[in-house]
């Protein structure tokens, strides 16, 4: 599909069919209803109906708000911990319910999963790792802002070091988080069948044609989409798709994909920006910056982050034309 | 296939085994945990063998099969699991969310203490740590009870007026692992009796799109909650009708509360689950001494079937709980319900209360008539928590 927004404004200038609709309450600039409707207009661009399951979190808590709802396609949320687990349920009772030929209406549905940082790298991961060890047709997209924002900007296993939440705060002894971010995409993609990517709300085509693969790929898929939360990223509300820009070209966010053990880099950007550069952007490393320990942190990282896109590119040649299965 | 009414000396797992094949529920998510696990393996060697059609979802924690199974329930499926102790714990989170979202799943419980610490044996600290969940609770007293009651549980759970989960509860080892005879029903009169799930809402009914598990904050969510309560009030009006219509295919009469030799009794005994056929033979022993004893025996603990218990009671010299499962600080689950039915009796029974059979500790006879003869010696004190089979 080759995406053109255009067609895609006019096919989706009824609002209500997209499936998640204006009014609801998340801050302005968040990008997590980005990340939703992009997914959302793909599928239903595919011709697919979509049944979707979410997380505790802020989307979660932001579009059902009783008796409201942003939602205009089938939704449920279950807990926090479990998006991955419910819809396999869904997921499984649609196939079921298919074999007894006992659907209310047949058509090709697709069940995607939403959850943030806390729910995907946390206390979900058990759920979504067994779900995609079984196999279950299913997309998990992960909107990932990095902490756990719905509660007011706590660590959690995805948050970058020196980056100041209220749980792992900057002080005089310690800079913040000392640990780094969990790759969530390598521990996706180490499960056998299954397609893993990375994405961002500022890449919106590399994200939708990421959607679209996962879609018609047999079998688990998983996205893992940088999607900023201006509010604790401190960031102004426009800069959401700019500071994820930053993202890609300084190398803090690699656009890659795996595909049954094969690696594919889809963004190659020419040349690379420092790492400082996308730090100095954002007000949740203030403090970080007027620490002590500052340039030795955030070379740090710098040399992180050259080291894992080597290692990636390398990934690429090595695994090229070899899928796992 | 069984066609026709057929006597097998099976377990209490294998019998509800055979229910959940009779039944043949469109998803099945279920973790192993002792004593459960004869259960699932039994209905994984139905569904590899072809004779249901079920889908099975092997998930990797019991939190994931309540998960699943909610997941399942919402799209309109007949969903169940089973689980046992530690997992029903860890379910507990769900269990609850799938109360409150009205989702009719049944689910065999096969009790089991909880840890800590670790054991694998009988009591009911599992079932009781989620009695205020908004399930329905049944206990069986043996196999046959337990393919009874599931049979029954899905009935009951699906009425459009209680849309309640069902947790069907057997003892761990007692009857799990026991062999006892058990009539199985034929297939087809069991299929007909539960008919066809009609779900109202289902995630998979894309053009009438529901939102399941919204968030429901201080000006809706006590409304919810109330709700529940009128859902559990309905099942004291339906559970007769099912009942009723069970004895009609199978012969056996079920209700909220069986009396056992209670008509004078003087003194009676109140207990949940297999203690009963112990005590029932006690009873027995005791008449034929010429004591004026009794049992009543609950099967459904949730909703508590007040007014039953209460016509059973009032009148009677002494009232014996007996608890396998304590309320540490505060008087055992049965018999503080039990003393709290008997709060408007006109003339209140001397009441006492009983701890039995902790992590699989041996109940013998001699414990239930040491009871029963304090009972008749007038020697029980309200509010003295005593102990059978206990070294002190």
């Amino acid at each position: 599909m080759a995406i053109n927004i255009k067609q895609l404004t006019k096919e989706f200038s009824d609002p209500l069919s997209i499936g998640i609709t204006s009014g609801h309450r998340l801050c302005p600039g968040c990008a997590a209803p980005m990340t939703v409707k992009m997914a959302l207009m793909v599928a239903k661009h595919l011709g697919y109906e979509v049944v979707v399951g979410l997380a505790t979190g802020c989307l979660e808590v932001s579009t059902t708000i009783y008796p409201y709802t942003a939602w205009s396609i089938p939704y449920i949320h279950n807990a926090f911990e479990n998006a991955a687990s419910t819809i396999a349920g869904v997921e499984t009772a649609y196939r079921a319910l298919k074999k007894k030929g006992k659907l209310p209406v047949d058509k090709p549905i697709k069940f995607i999963a939403f959850a943030g940082d806390g729910g995907t790298y946390d206390i979900g991961l058990q759920a979504l790792s067994g779900a995609v060890e079984r196999n279950h047709n299913f997309l998990y997209i992960l909107y990932d802002n990095e902490g756990y924002m719905n509660t007011g900007n706590q660590r959690s296993g995805s948050t970058p070091p020196g980056s100041e939440t209220t749980t792992a705060p900057v002080g005089k002894a310690i800079p913040g988080k000392l640990q780094l971010k969990k790759n969530i995409v390598e521990i996706v993609a180490a499960h056998e069948n299954v397609y893993a990517a990375t994405a961002t709300v500022g890449e919106p085509f590399d994200y939708m044609n990421k959607v679209e693969k996962a879609l018609k790929f047999e079998g688990p898929s998983f996205i893992a989409v940088l999607s900023p939360c201006v509010r604790f990223w401190r960031i102004p509300e426009d800069a959401a798709p700019s500071i994820t820009k930053l993202a890609v070209e300084t190398k803090y966010w690699p656009l890659y994909e795996v595909e049954k053990g094969v690696y594919r880099i889809t963004k190659k950007p020419r040349s690379f920006k420092p790492i400082r550069e996308f730090i100095e952007k954002q007000g949740r490393f203030r403090n970080l910056l007027k620490h002590p320990d500052a340039d030795r942190i955030i070379s740090e990282l710098q040399d992180y982050v050259d080291k894992r896109w080597e290692r990636l590119l390398a990934l690429e040649e090595a695994t090229r034309d070899k899928p796992a299965r | 296939m069984i066609a026709e009414k057929t006597r097998l000396a099976i377990t209490g797992a294998e019998a509800v085994a055979h229910a959940m094949r009779q039944i043949n529920p469109d998803v099945v998510a279920a973790y192993p945990i002792t004593p459960q696990t004869p259960i699932v393996e039994n209905f994984a060697k139905f569904v590899a063998d072809g004779i249901v059609d079920t889908e099975m979802i092997p998930v990797e924690s019991e939190h994931s099969a309540m998960s699943a199974v909610v997941g399942a329930a919402a799209a309109g499926a007949r969903a169940m699991t089973a689980t046992s102790a530690n997992g029903l714990a860890l379910m507990h989170e769900i269990v609850y969310i799938a109360a409150s979202t009205r989702l009719p799943i049944v689910m065999p419980v096969v009790n089991r203490a909880l840890s800590g610490p670790i054991n694998i044996h009988c009591d009911h600290s599992d079932t009781m740590a989620e009695r205020d969940s908004g399930w329905i609770q049944l206990f069986a007293e043996n196999a046959q009870e337990a393919y009874d009651l599931t049979i029954i549980a899905l009935k009951l759970a699906e009425h459009e007026s209680v849309l309640l989960p069902v947790m069907v509860n057997q003892d761990g080892f007692i009857i799990s692992h026991g062999v006892e005879p058990v009539e199985i029903l034929p297939d087809d009169v069991v299929r007909n009796f539960i008919g066809e799930k009609k779900p109202r809402y289902s995630l998979l009914d894309v053009e009438n799109p529901v939102t399941y598990g919204p968030l429901d904050l201080y000006d809706y969510y006590f409304e919810h909650k109330r709700q529940q309560v009128e859902a559990m009030e309905n099942v004291f009006e339906v559970f007769p009708k099912v009942v009723e219509e069970f004895a009609e295919i199978s012969g056996r009469k079920y209700n909220f509360i069986e009396p056992y030799r209670l008509e004078d009794a003087e003194h009676v005994m109140v207990a949940l689950g297999s203690t009963n056929g112990t005590i029932k033979d006690v009873v027995d022993e005791l008449r034929a001494e010429g004591k004026k004893v009794g049992l009543l025996k609950i099967w459904m603990y949730r909703p508590f079937p007040k007014a039953e218990i209460q016509r059973e009671l009032y009148g009677r010299k002494t009232v014996v709980v007996l608890d396998r499962s304590m309320s540490f600080g505060a008087e055992a689950p049965l018999y503080a319900e039990v003393k709290s039915a008997l709060y408007e009796a006109p003339a209140k029974p001397l009441m006492g209360s009983f701890i039995y059979g902790l992590g699989g500790r041996e109940i013998l006879p001699e414990h239930i008539r040491s009871a029963f003869e304090m009972a008749v010696a007038g020697e029980l004190v309200v509010d003295d928590q005593k102990y059978l089979g206990l070294r002190e």
